[in-house]
This record gives C-alpha cells, structure tokens and sequence, in this order.
C-alpha cells in the first residue's frame, strides 16, 4: 500500500515519436505524482503538443513506455482522464447545457453539472447555441467537458491563447480551484506568467527534449544568480557598453547584473538619465532565453 | 456497445440536423421539386415514338422483315415473352410480336397500341395471330418516382453522412471524441441510425405529400417498401461511411462522393431502364447499391411485389450493408 502511494501517477520512460522529417519527440522521462500542477513549456515545434497527445492517446508513440497509476493507459485512463484541447470545434445548433449532457453521458463517473456548470460561470450561456459562445465562454465549456467526468487528471494545452488579460486571469482562478481539489495538472503554455503562477514544477522542452526540469523557483535559483536593469535604447545610444553583459528586447537595453551598484556608477558617469531605469528579478522568460536561444512567442 | 452513449451520440446528432432549417429544408423541398418537375415535363405524350418488342426475330419472314424495318417505330429484342406482355399491360410498350408463332399482342385501351397493330397489318399479309391483353397505364413519372425517392435517399445518404464526418474530423470534434470512452463502433453506428431515422422520415413526407398532387401508382405493401427504402439507405449510409473513414478535406470528400454518387445516378435505372445497354453497363450497374433500390422499390410500387419477390435485391442490399459497414469500422480514423 505504501508503494502504491509513493509511486507516481504518471510515469514516462524514454519516449520517442519520430516522424518520417523530423523527431518530434526524442526520448523524453517524467514522472508526475499525484496532485501536482506540472507545466510543459516550449517554443512552437519544440514536442510539447506532440508528448502531451501521446500522454492522451490520440497518437501513437514510436517506442517508450507510459504507466497510468502503474498500468498502460487503456479504458481506465479514459475515463479517468480530462482533456482540454488546444483546439476544439463544437457541434452547431447546440446548446451549452446539451453539450455537456452529451459528453457527461459517454463517463460512467460524474461530476455535479449544476456544481460545474456554476464552477465555469456558464450559467448565463446554459442554452445559448455553440456558435454564439465568446473566445472565453468557449474555453469555459471546453474546460467544463474537460471536468465532466471528475477526472484524477487533467490535461490543459495552451488553455488562455487568445484570451484578453482579465479572461486568462479569471481561467487562472479555475485552474487553481481544480488544483485545491488535488486533482493532477499537466498544463502547457506559452504564457511564462502563467505557469510561474500555476506550477509546481515545469518542464522545458526543445528540439523533442525536455532541457531543464524542476520548480519555477528552483529552476531560477540554479540558473540566476543576477537582477536585470532596463533602459530605453535612446538613453544608452552613445554609451559604451562593452565591459558590461546586455541584450536588446522590445526597444529596450537589457543589463544582467550582480552588481546593481557597480551598473548605476557607470551610468551616471556616462551621464545616462536614470528616470525610466527598471530593475526586474530573472523570469522564466529570460530562463527560457538562456537555455534555448530564442525568444517563447517567436 | 454501451446504449447510453450510443443514444446520447444519437439524440444530438438528430438535434443538428433539425434545427439546422436550411439544410433540412433543401432535403425535403428538393426531391418534391424534382418530383413536380417531372409531373409537370411529362404531363403529356410529346414526340412519341411506337415502341415494339420482338421475340424471335430470327424467325422473322420476308414479309415480318418488311414491317421490322420501318422507320419511326423503336424496335427491341425481348427474351422473356411475360415480363414484356406486363410492359403491353402498363402501356410501356405499345406491341409484342413473336416472328416464329406469329402472333401479337396489344393492350386493348392503348391508342398507340391500335396505330401499330394497323401499322402491322398493312404491311404484313402473313396473318399474324392478335392477342389482347388489358390494364392501365402506366405512366413515366409513375415509373421514376420510385428511382426519384431512391436518389434522393443516396444524396441524403452518401453527402448528410460522409460530408459530416469529413467536416467533424477536420475541424477537431473526432479527435475530441477519441479522447472520450466512447468507441469508434458507437460513433458510427449513430450516425447511421440518425441518418436512417431522418431518410425515412423525409422519404415519407416527400412520398405521401407528392402523392396528394401527382397520384402515382402504389400497388405493392407501404410497410415493405419502407423496409426496401430502410435497407437501402443503410447500405448507401454504410457506402458513404466507407468514403469518409480516412479523408481529412472536405475538398476530397466531395469528389469522391460525387465519382459515386454521379454513376449511381445515370447507370442505376433511375431516369431510364437499362434493359437496353450494353451487357458491360448491365453487369457494372448490378454493383451500386441504387440499382437494387430502385428496382425493388419499382417492383412493389408498380408490380405490387412482396418482399420475396424482391428477396434478390433484399439479399445484394444486406450483403453490401454489412461488407461496407464492417470494412468501414475497420478502416476509420478518428484524426
């Protein structure tokens, strides 16, 4: 009984998906216990869509071994199982309520409609036709069939693409109401916010390899040990800058510094306006830069 | 199968479909259309052309020659002598002769019949023998009816199931489903179920409303022709499961539905019969599903067939539902 409690939920040995042009996966391990909110990140093409597909069984992998609650996924898996696409069409001339009756019927476990139906804010839209849902009451219902079956895992693909800031907010505090449940999350992003918010640990991957895995916390603590300074590039036009570490992002000079004060003496004595100076923490985003070279949303 | 997930798949496919208003509307105002079309066209008997079967005409006399190779009148060799007397009987064929025995047989109400026995007779002194034979007519539209409705079930049938599933795989909906418990058997067979009950239901309203206006004949059990018209549309519906197992573009879906659809419609004896062709187009047009239906369909209408009359049809029609369906579950991708 102790094994089975201490034994992950999901465990993923040396998996591989290979197409005839590419290696979308390249022999990827994780292991997920239970309970936790685990965050998939890459660029476009980087495997994550492709690994999370395998996990769900829509495709097929090349080789390598995936363990559910210690068995293959087979029946169990899908009934136990909550996905949420990154994509989905609905059917048209159907309502929310029908919509959800339908895929409520295909589980044998339940959750409470009228608990989720109040859970995902769709009470207002209950008979409303799925062609006349908005981008976030769509992704509501997409994740109120996701819930359906009161599912001990849940699989999140890029959930808030495409949503306005206070919709992707309000879906955040969905996800964490689910993850109080202690339900498993396996969430993937393009949003570094989003899972620096949402996860307990995360995964980055590229090139079909995960290339760095942990807490968001730890993951910059291993990498970072520095703060960055911003200033718009005008300010630093005839400065130079060559005995200090920068990068140019979005109109900005970006300095990676340990020494906040060696930085600001060399500013004023090159009579730079500190006016506009942010200095900002390490985010996943830089993190991210650092380990595959190229900006997330590229 | 688990039934309430079948049904579940059932009710909303049903749902869709009716309150999608426009496309339920074409289905039902299109074949009455072409139904008044035809009533409307073929009101009256515009550019007749006498029409004799032969029967040995090998046999035929000199004198038999003479009368065989007159213009204007449409010539045809028969080989059963009691299939075409039915034809004299329906007005179909205006005269039988038979060149070795002599003899001739006209339908005793039909003028045309009377203009070619004079015809005969006037050209032919060899007294042929006259055989009367009597019934009513039978017109062309009350001889397409029964190929109208059939068609009409192969595009509701073909298009209404194929182009959904096409559409539903490109757009994402299979590969949601996929991801559910749900099995791809399940699917399918509500899709089928849902199509039939819609087919029947529209055949019906286009059957008994054309009916009212145009008055065609219906000689045979209502209850075995719905079981012709429910047998046929499963096995068009199975076809069309078939084409759409794999395709992902709705592009390619409708080629492919129309390279079936198009040959079923000429080559299946729905606006001609094919007693005629070349015994090539005969033995091809045995292959399509519609040929079986719209004969079967023809026979209890016309003849007032049973269903062991028709037990040939009702045998190809359930060979071929459950071969296309079989191979259609094997062969389907959900994405």
């Amino acid at each position: 009984m102790a094994d089975a409690i201490a034994s992950p939920l999901l465990q993923i040995k040396n998996l591989v998906k290979h197409y005839p042009s590419v290696k979308a996966v390249n022999g990827i391990d994780i292991n997920l216990p239970a309970g936790v909110c685990f965050g998939l990140l890459g660029p476009n093409g980087a495997g994550k869509t492709t690994t999370v597909e395998i996990l769900e069984g829509i495709i097929e992998a090349t080789s390598g071994e995936i363990l559910y609650k210690g068995e293959p996924p087979g029946d169990r898996f899908r009934k136990e199982a909550g996905i949420m696409f990154q994509s989905t069409a609905l059917q048209d001339f159907i309502s929310v309520h029908e919509t959800l009756q339908m895929f409520a019927n295909f589980y044998p476990r339940n959750t409470d409609l009228d608990k989720l139906i109040e859970r995902c804010n769709l009470n207002e839209y209950l008979d409303q036709d799925n062609r006349e849902l908005s981008g976030g009451q769509r992704q509501r219902l997409l994740l109120a069939i996701a819930l359906v079956n009161d599912p001990d895992i849940v699989f999140l693909d890029e959930p808030t693409t495409g949503l306005d800031p206070q919709a992707r907010r309000n879906f955040w505090d969905l996800i964490n109401d689910i993850k109080a449940e202690g339900k498993t999350i396996i969430l993937t992003t393009h949003y570094m916010d989003e899972a620096y918010s949402l996860c307990d640990e995360i995964a980055i991957m590229d090139h079909g390899k995960i290339i760095a895995e942990g807490t968001p916390k730890a993951l910059l603590q291993a990498n970072f040990n520095d703060v960055i300074l911003q200033l718009p590039e005008a300010e630093l036009a005839n400065v130079n800058l060559d005995e200090l570490n920068t990068h140019q992002r979005d109109g900005y000079i970006e300095i990676m510094t340990d020494d906040v004060n060696k930085v600001i003496a060399v500013l004023i004595e090159n009579n730079v306006s500190l006016s506009q100076l942010q200095i900002r923490s390490r985010t996943l985003d830089d993190l991210f830069l650092e380990l595959t070279g190229k900006a997330l949303r590229a | 199968m688990i039934f309430s997930r079948f049904l579940a798949l059932l009710s909303t496919r049903n749902k869709e479909f009716i309150r999608d208003r426009s496309s339920l509307g074409w289905n039902i105002l299109m074949p009455v259309l072409i139904v008044a079309g035809f009533a409307f066209a073929f009101s009256g008997d515009i550019g007749k052309q006498f029409k004799v079967g032969v029967i040995h005409q090998t046999a035929a006399t000199d004198i038999s020659q003479k009368f065989l190779s007159l213009k204007h009148i449409e010539f045809y060799q028969i080989d059963n002598l009691e299939s075409a007397i039915k034809k004299v009987q329906r007005h179909q064929v205006d005269m039988i002769i038979d060149a070795e025995k002599q003899q001739y047989w006209i339908n005793a109400e039909s003028p045309a019949g009377y203009m070619a026995e004079k015809v005969l007779l006037s050209s032919d002194q060899s007294g042929f023998e006259k055989q009367l034979v009597s019934g009513k007519k039978i017109r062309y539209l009350d001889w397409v009816i029964p190929g109208i409705l059939s068609m009409n079930m192969m595009f509701s049938a073909l298009f209404g199931v194929g182009f959904v599933i096409v559409r539903y795989r490109k757009n994402g909906m299979l590969k949601r489903l996929k991801a559910t418990p749900i099995t791809a058997f399940e699917y399918l067979s509500a899709q089928v179920v849902s199509r039939i009950i819609l087919i029947m239901m529209v055949t019906a309203f286009v059957f008994y409303s054309t009916n009212l206006f145009v008055d065609f004949v219906m000689n045979g059990s209502h209850l075995s022709l719905f079981f012709i018209f429910a047998l046929g549309a499963l096995s068009m519906i199975s076809l069309g499961l078939v084409i759409a197992a794999r395709i992902t573009s709705e592009e390619t879906a409708g080629g492919l539905l129309n390279l079936f659809s198009w040959p079923m419609m000429f080559f299946s004896g729905v606006w001609f019969s094919m007693e005629g062709a070349a015994p090539v187009m005969q033995s091809i047009a045995e292959i399509f599903p519609l040929t079986h239906v719209t004969a079967a369909a023809r026979s209890i209408m016309i003849d007032g067939a049973s269903l062991l009359d028709v037990s040939y049809h009702i045998l190809v029609l359930s060979g071929q539902s459950v071969a296309f369906l079989l191979f259609g579950s094997w062969y389907f991708k959900w994405d």
